[in-house]
């Protein structure tokens, strides 16, 4: 147990490695692209750019360089962002994570509950109206980009129909802390969550769906019905136990990449500040720093997702237990 | 057939080991000291249950998993550890023949290309390349070895029955006149009716083409039907072997009498052995001293500390592994 | 027909047919089969691949619920016609009085549960018992089914568990709520002969155990010929030959159960120079001849066997063949008696 634990440790360290290694290379290595000037932002004086160069290092060797923006990205943690005039970037992502965690928590409740729903329903039934209708919903889920979703959504209810008594409750756009005032910090978020959902709904009970519908041909299913369970039995304790396997390895890739700032155009739209905001705002401002921390925090997340989904595996699949 | 050829051993395989590493530091000894000859023009008959080790001698045998240790000489050359180059034009004359007769086939091509293959990648004996007139003529000859029509050849593999099948199969293992036939379960898939006309087929090529054949099967009756010498298997290692009367009707090994008296037999009436107990133990964690010791009746402490070698029973090559032969 | 076809016996299959469709037609697997099962009869049906036994013995269960599949005829288990019973009432019956055993037990189990867990949830599904009081019967019955050690083998994951145990472990599923049938599918065909001697001794041993009829399907002529009383051939869908499994072994009255006999490879005896094998491979549900199935592969076949089906005749006590050689005076010679098979077989 120790030593896998060792193991994961030891990968998820050389993920980080390798993935800071490459933005590093993209960003700052790239020839003809100087750093410097990229940093100290456009007009900068000759002053500045002198002090920016000797900060990072930019005069020094490669590796150099690099050992420099990790010491200040995960020791010293004074990496500033030159775009934002010296703010640092490491608080500016911790302010920014419980944003996008609220965020996609709240959708993945959503869309775990419905997409189970529908999609166990949809096996259940498989083949009459109340299957294709449901699985049609899903397709249109799927195929609807989700920041014209929210744009709707937002014409409607922060616009068009605010004043109505359906929509009078909605708070204008932005974060309210749960810590401050959980009823506020809902209300701004359901919204934002049903929207995010809306896509995963979708390809989830698509999958389960798919997933029941094949595991109802196999031998243990027959088994099931041959002892006499009852349909709904069948379906919930034989089908949708086994089914889960595969779910939950698809859950947590991209509940992991959503963290690490993959809802970006929900929060862009919502006006949320979090971590996918804040990358998007780096982005555009070609903010090296920054980029290189929403980067390396996002990378964090998908590693970690990734040892939870194995250990899940383990709860979940008694074979791979004994496989290890 | 060559006259010299006869005197010595087609394939000999002295002391063959295939171990597979598993997680945990554990290792299945699938393979585990197997040593034994084959003459030219003979059927060696290789039974055992599952995980005796059976399947994966074949594929060492093929070279399609490489032995752990050990020699496999074929024609009086070392095979075991050459290259795939060099092993290429080996692969001629030492073909195979599967069990599962439709997954062995690509589903997309006719039976005409699919026998074709071969005869185009290879050169004849005298090196040349064949022509297509040379490969038409032998397709046909092909078809009529396994008595199917040459109308099957312009077919795909899913038009035709599991035996059809297992005899297109062993058309494409004869299109190079090999000399020798590694079968791997050939007919256990197949109806009984149907797996009659195959072993038919096999003894009737084995007579016509003087070939030699290594019948791999986990069925007694079959094997023994077919086979001049058999070799029977027990967790990785050979327990017994000889000819095929003489180790059947007089087995040596507890092993061997209690699996020929397991087999159930199509006539009512008779007396029923006591079965054998338990299960054949993991190959991960095989028992101490002689490996059949946790399920033989006939036990004794020497069988727990020392584990027995194959050795000679009987002048007409009946050996055996067992302390206490029957 | 058999001549015991009275309302005691336990199971009567009346006329029997399955139907799929395919291609807009109606294509019957099983045809038209009938037969009785008495109580603590073990009756065997033989086939090979695509003789429509296994379909048989879902219909049986009520298991076969595929669009557009019509199973028609009579099956009257304990007088009960199960044919067009409601799903609802016929899971009472699954898994209480008519139990199932399968081929593969790997994947006959659910991956994710212990196989205790599935014996007591079977067991709760039919009475009303605590959790407690469904363990200790799971642990007795696995225990009596000869599971070494069956308190912690119950807590065990199906594919922890040999070949063997596993089969045992579903017997001991089967007949968890002691059912009057059991249907035993290839019970043996996926284990090693020497496990598969021990479950055949174990199947055996349940008439006077546990009372329980069983239906064993196989392939294996040898299987049927050390377990069962009677037997009953299965060809393309149809009964070729039923009768007590000595009658039927030692004179068998259809030229496909004798030739299917005859091209079992002996395993004493002189060996055959060559298998007397039948020609050609039975005929696909779609593609079946007129007349007798067997007629094509058959070597007595004559005008009179493509015209119309076979009559289904007597032939001896309780012994029916398919088949019009017996009605023209032209019976197969017996096979082997038993006594000569004795001096054959030399352990």
């Amino acid at each position: 147990m120790l030593m896998a634990a060792l193991r994961r440790l030891g990968q998820t360290v050389f993920v980080l490695f390798g993935i800071s290694a490459l933005v590093f290379t993209v960003f700052f290595a790239t020839p003809g692209a100087d750093p410097t000037a990229r940093i100290a932002g456009k007009n900068a004086s000759p002053q500045t750019m002198q002090k920016v160069r000797q900060e990072y290092g930019f005069d020094r060797p490669l590796p150099v360089q690099y050992a420099i923006m990790m010491k200040k990205l995960f020791i010293t943690q004074d990496l500033a962002s030159y775009a934002d005039r010296g703010e640092l970037v490491v608080p500016e992502i911790t302010r920014a994570a419980p944003v996008t965690v609220s965020l996609v928590c709240g959708a993945a409740v959503i869309w775990v509950v419905l997409s189970i729903a529908m999609g166990t329903l949809a096996a259940a039934l498989k083949g009459s109206w109340i299957d294709r209708t449901l699985m049609m919903l899903g397709l249109i889920g799927i195929s609807i980009p989700v920041f014209w979703l929210g744009q709707v959504a937002n014409l409607i209810t922060q616009n068009r129909y605010h004043d109505t008594w359906l929509f009078s409750w909605v708070p204008a756009l932005g974060y309210v802390p749960l810590t401050q005032n959980p009823w506020g910090w809902f209300k701004a978020l359901v919204i934002p969550w049903v929207v995010l959902a809306v896509l995963f709904i979708g390809v989830y009970s698509r999958v389960l769906r798919a997933d029941l519908v094949a595991l109802s041909g196999e031998d243990f299913i027959r088994t099931a019905r041959a002892k006499g369970l009852s349909p709904a039995r069948i379906l919930i304790r034989h089908g949708l136990r086994t089914a889960m396997v595969t779910f939950v390895s698809l859950f947590g890739m991209d509940f992991a990449q959503l963290v690490g700032g993959g809802a970006l155009l929900t929060e862009v739209v919502f006006g949320l500040p979090g971590v996918g905001r804040l990358t998007y705002q780096a982005l555009t401002n070609l903010d090296l720093p920054l980029i290189m921390a929403t980067v390396m925090y996002s990378a964090v997340f998908v590693v970690l997702a990734n040892a939870a989904v194995d250990m899940i595996y383990l709860l979940l699949d008694p074979r791979v237990r004994d496989a290890r | 057939m060559k006259t010299s050829a006869t005197s010595s051993p087609i394939l000999e395989v002295r002391d063959l080991y295939k171990t597979y590493r598993l997680p945990r530091r554990q290792e299945l000894k699938a393979v585990d000291g197997v040593s034994f000859s084959v003459m030219p023009g003979e059927v060696l008959g290789v039974v055992g249950e599952s995980g005796c080790g059976k399947s994966s001698l074949g594929r060492c045998l093929l070279r399609l998993a490489p032995a752990t240790s050990g020699q496999i000489v074929f024609e009086r050359g070392d095979i075991t550890h050459l290259p795939e180059r060099t092993l290429r034009p080996l692969r001629q004359r030492m073909q195979m023949v599967f069990q599962d007769s439709y997954a062995s086939l690509n589903p997309r091509r006719r039976i005409g290309d699919l026998l074709a293959e071969p005869l185009k990648v290879h050169p004849d004996a005298k090196g040349r390349k064949r022509s297509s007139a040379e490969i038409t003529t032998r397709l046909h000859e092909l078809m009529e070895l396994v008595s199917l029509p040459i109308t099957a050849l312009a077919r795909y593999p899913h038009e035709f029955s599991g035996g059809q099948r297992q005899r297109i199969n062993i058309a494409r293992a004869l299109a190079l006149s090999p000399r020798l036939i590694i079968a791997d379960e050939p007919v256990s898939a197949l109806d009984v009716s149907v797996q009659a006309q195959i072993i038919n087929l096999f003894a009737d090529l084995q007579k016509q083409l003087g070939l030699t054949y290594i019948f791999v099967a986990h069925d007694l009756a079959v094997v023994r039907q077919i086979s001049n010498r058999v070799a029977v298997m027990y967790l990785g290692r050979i327990v017994e072997i000889g000819d095929t009367d003489s180790v059947l009707h007089t087995p040596a090994h507890p092993y061997t009498a209690a699996l020929t008296a397991a087999i159930p037999r199509p006539v009512t009436g008779l007396a029923r052995p006591v079965p054998l107990q338990g299960d054949v133990p993991s190959p991960i964690n095989r028992p101490s001293g002689c490996r059949f010791h946790t399920r033989c009746p006939y036990v004794q402490t020497r069988c727990k500390q020392e584990d027995p070698a194959l050795h000679a029973i009987h002048p007409n090559g009946h050996e055996v592994a067992c302390h206490f032969p029957l | 027909m058999p001549a015991n076809m009275s309302s005691q016996a336990l199971l009567d299959v009346r006329d029997l047919r399955v139907s799929f469709p395919a291609r807009g037609q109606m294509i019957p697997i099983v045809d038209g089969v009938s037969f009785t099962l008495n109580h603590q009869e073990i009756l065997g049906l033989v086939g090979e691949s695509g003789s429509g036994k296994s379909v048989t013995a879902l219909a049986l269960m009520g298991l076969i619920d595929a669009a557009g599949v019509q199973v028609t005829g009579s099956v009257r288990f304990q007088g009960q016609e199960l044919i067009g019973m409601p799903q609802k009432k016929l899971r009472y019956l699954r898994g209480k009085e008519i139990a199932m055993i399968f081929q593969d037990p790997m994947t006959a189990f659910t991956p994710v549960y212990t196989i205790g867990w599935q014996i007591d949830e079977q067991i709760r599904a039919h009475e009303r018992v605590s959790r407690k009081q469904a363990r200790t019967r799971t642990v007795k019955l696995l225990g009596d089914m000869g599971v070494p050690d069956p308190e912690r083998t119950a807590n065990r994951y199906p594919h922890q568990l040999s070949g063997g145990l596993r089969q045992r472990a579903m017997i001991a599923m089967a007949l968890s709520c002691n059912p009057s049938l059991l249907i035993a599918d290839e019970p043996t065909t996926a284990l090693d002969v020497t496990v598969q001697a021990q479950i055949l001794e174990l199947i055996r041993s349940l008439r006077d155990t546990h009372h329980s009829s069983v239906l064993l399907i196989t392939h294996d002529m040898g299987v049927v010929a050390e377990t069962c009383d009677n037997t009953m051939v299965l060809y393309s869908g149809r009964v070729a030959e039923y009768g007590p499994t000595p009658a039927l072994f030692a004179s068998p009255s259809h030229p496909y159960t004798a030739g299917l006999l005859a091209s079992i490879p002996p395993l004493d005896g002189p060996r055959p120079l060559r298998l007397p094998a039948i020609a050609g491979s039975p005929p696909l549900p779609q593609n079946r001849p007129a007349g007798c199935a067997f007629s094509p592969r058959c070597q007595y076949a004559h005008t009179a066997c493509t015209i119309a089906l076979p009559p289904y005749v007597q032939t001896g006590a309780d012994h029916f063949a398919a088949c019009v050689l017996p009605q023209e005076g032209k019976p197969l010679p017996p096979r082997l008696s038993d006594a000569t098979a004795q001096e054959h077989f030399q352990p």
